[in-house]
């Protein structure tokens, strides 16, 4: 694993990582934390890499894991991390900044542009790839200064690692792994200060667009008192007040699994009211085999599943899906009909609304569904407002051509 | 002090839709276009669903951390009148507020152009030429928003 601490390591770490990748055929990762995603420093390029040409060599026990060649292979494997960890410690991306030898720092990944301001006059050990960690090189740079803090982001693993190979390392205080790390709280984990930290005003949280289309749906569930199996997308919103109207919300694709289980397990007149509530984007990305489970497997109560089309990926920054019939350069492709494929699994209750267009029709469709001890899907479809004058264009575009 | 004192802090903050991050852009741009190591942070949990933006901008010979720590901004830059509090936290004692009472608003042809006229009111502090922030901003818009940018900008510059 290797940690990126600005735009620059991102980029030649992913250089990187494609050669340890084809030097040691193994996955690698590249942690990519929300302030590397977040924030952007100045980058030098380097002359482009040419792809080897493609082509298939036949390679039977390095891919196909039955048992007899997985068991070889896991040996295969820790083969390799100990030739990774070996070249980690003599040539791997670790870099040390010299300084006073009274406080050593070991960090990794942003923390350590957070540590060089904070302690500018420490000695800096900075981790670049992480797993397998190189503890020969904590335990030379513990020994290197007379106090020596591990700095890291989250859950304590570079200290974990140091520890079990029994280098004698400081870690920082619990209060300090909840939580993004900065500058002022490296200084307060160098000076060991345990005091609270000062509560910042909070500020405005965010809301779906006035007009947007998600909105009367949120209003008929709510208003409705269904127990809503949410997911993940602008419509997430729909959990924050005036609608108050989402249960849960776990990862992509979630909805239609949750809402199944709680109709299955509820006692049947709170089962009745579940509603299973998932964006277009979300659905074709991981819904489908919710929908197959849904078929197969019907809760006693039946289900309802309302599919929020509003004709892109609007939280991402609106881009194309299966269900738009354009691809991500907005060219023409086929489309998932979403109405077509739910009849095909078997689902006889197929509705379509336009929930701006006919305001109460969302409300009605739903009590209608709500009422039958059976599998409905609701289509609620009605384009992002943000983004419906360019699927007009694109729309009239592909008519045209 | 702690840290590096030769390090401008400046911070943009508003709401989802302002330009905030737009603004913070051409900021870091124009460092960069004046030979600084320049880094630029942000918070915009769903910035185009009205919430609170911010966008840190530090320049200097030297950056580390892209996050400017609390109470050393010298810039705040406030879009809304209702974020100022949300932000003022993170404006050093002494440090300079941007607000748009600070400007005529009714003179920007384009009212969406605020941003980048506040930008010129931080203009007139910073060692920064004229024609590096001209350049950031025709880089950052369409060529059809840069006369009326430009004129934002020059509304800030030059009251
Ligand atoms: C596994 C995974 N991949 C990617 C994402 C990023 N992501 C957040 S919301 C979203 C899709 C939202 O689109 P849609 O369901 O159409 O809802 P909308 O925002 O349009 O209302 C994606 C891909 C994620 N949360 N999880
Ligand atoms: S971007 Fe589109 S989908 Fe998202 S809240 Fe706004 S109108 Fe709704």
């Amino acid at each position: 694993m290797l940690e990126p601490s600005d735009s620059q390591e991102a980029y030649d770490y992913t250089l990187l990582a494609i050669e340890i990748s084809e030097r040691w055929r193994i996955p690698v990762l590249l942690r990519m934390t929300t302030r590397i995603c977040h924030s952007a420093t100045l980058l030098r390029t380097q002359a482009q890499l040419a792809p080897p040409p493609p082509a298939f060599v036949r390679d039977v026990p390095g891919r196909v894991m039955i048992p007899a060649y997985a068991r070889p292979a896991h040996q295969r494997l820790r083969a390799k991390l100990a030739e990774i960890a070996a070249w980690n410690e003599t040539d791997g991306p670790t870099q040390v900044v010299d300084g006073d030898r009274s406080l050593g720092i070991v960090t990794s990944g942003i923390s350590y542009q957070h540590v060089r301001e904070a302690a500018a006059r420490a000695r800096v050990l900075k981790i670049g790839l992480s797993y397998p960690p190189p503890v020969e090189t904590m335990r030379r740079f513990a020994a290197s200064v007379d106090r020596c803090l591990v700095v890291e982001e989250g859950d304590p693993y570079l200290y974990e690692a140091a520890r079990t190979a029994g280098v004698a390392v400081e870690q920082k205080p619990e209060m300090y792994r909840f939580g993004e790390l900065n500058v002022s709280r490296v200084r307060r984990i160098v000076a060991g200060d345990l005091s609270p930290e000062p509560a910042l005003p909070a500020g405005k949280p965010p809301e779906l667009c006035p007009g947007c289309p998600h909105r009367n749906v949120f209003e008929a569930l709510r208003d409705l008192g269904c127990i809503v199996a949410g997911d993940i997308g602008c419509y997430t919103l729909g959990v924050l007040p005036p609608f108050s109207a989402m249960d849960t919300c776990v990862c992509m694709g979630a909805a239609i699994g949750v809402g199944l289980g709680l109709r299955h397990s509820l006692p049947p007149e709170q089962a009745r009211k579940v509603v299973s509530v998932i964006g277009d984007s979300t659905f074709v990305h991981s819904g489908i085999t919710g929908l197959v489970e849904m078929v197969y497997n019907p809760p006693a109560t039946g289900h309802v599943l309302v599919i929020l089309d509003n004709g892109t990926t609007a939280m991402t920054g609106m881009q194309e899906h299966p269900g738009t019939g354009r691809r991500l350069d907005h060219q023409p492709t086929g489309r998932v009909v979403f109405e077509d494929l739910a009849r095909t699994l078997g689902i006889r209750n197929v509705f379509t609304v336009d929930p701006i267009a006919d305001s109460d029709s969302i409300t009605r469709v739903l009590r209608e569904a709500l009422g039958r001890d059976e599998l409905s899907v609701i289509i609620a479809r009605r384009p992002c407002l943000l983004a419906a004058g360019s699927i007009k264009l694109r729309e009239k575009k592909t008519n045209a051509g | 002090m702690p840290g590096n004192s030769a390090v401008v802090n400046v911070v943009v903050a508003g709401l989802g839709g302002q330009g905030v991050l737009k603004a913070s852009g051409i900021l870091a741009d124009t460092a960069f276009r004046a030979g600084l190591d320049v880094k630029k942070s942000e918070i915009h949990g769903m910035s185009q669903r009205g919430g609170s933006v911010s966008s840190d901008v530090r320049f200097g010979e030297r950056v580390f951390s892209p996050m400017v720590p609390l109470g050393e901004a010298n810039f705040l830059v406030v879009l809304a009148a209702s974020q100022v509090e949300v932000a003022r936290p993170v404006l050093r004692p002494g440090g300079v507020l941007i607000h748009p009472g600070l400007l005529d608003e009714t003179q920007l042809t384009n009212k969406r152009s605020l941003n980048v006229a506040l930008l010129g009111v931080l203009a007139r502090q910073l060692d920064l030429a004229d024609n590096l922030w001209h350049a950031a901003i025709r880089a950052a818009l369409p060529e059809k928003l840069h006369a009326a940018n430009l004129q934002a900008f020059a509304i800030g510059r030059n009251p």
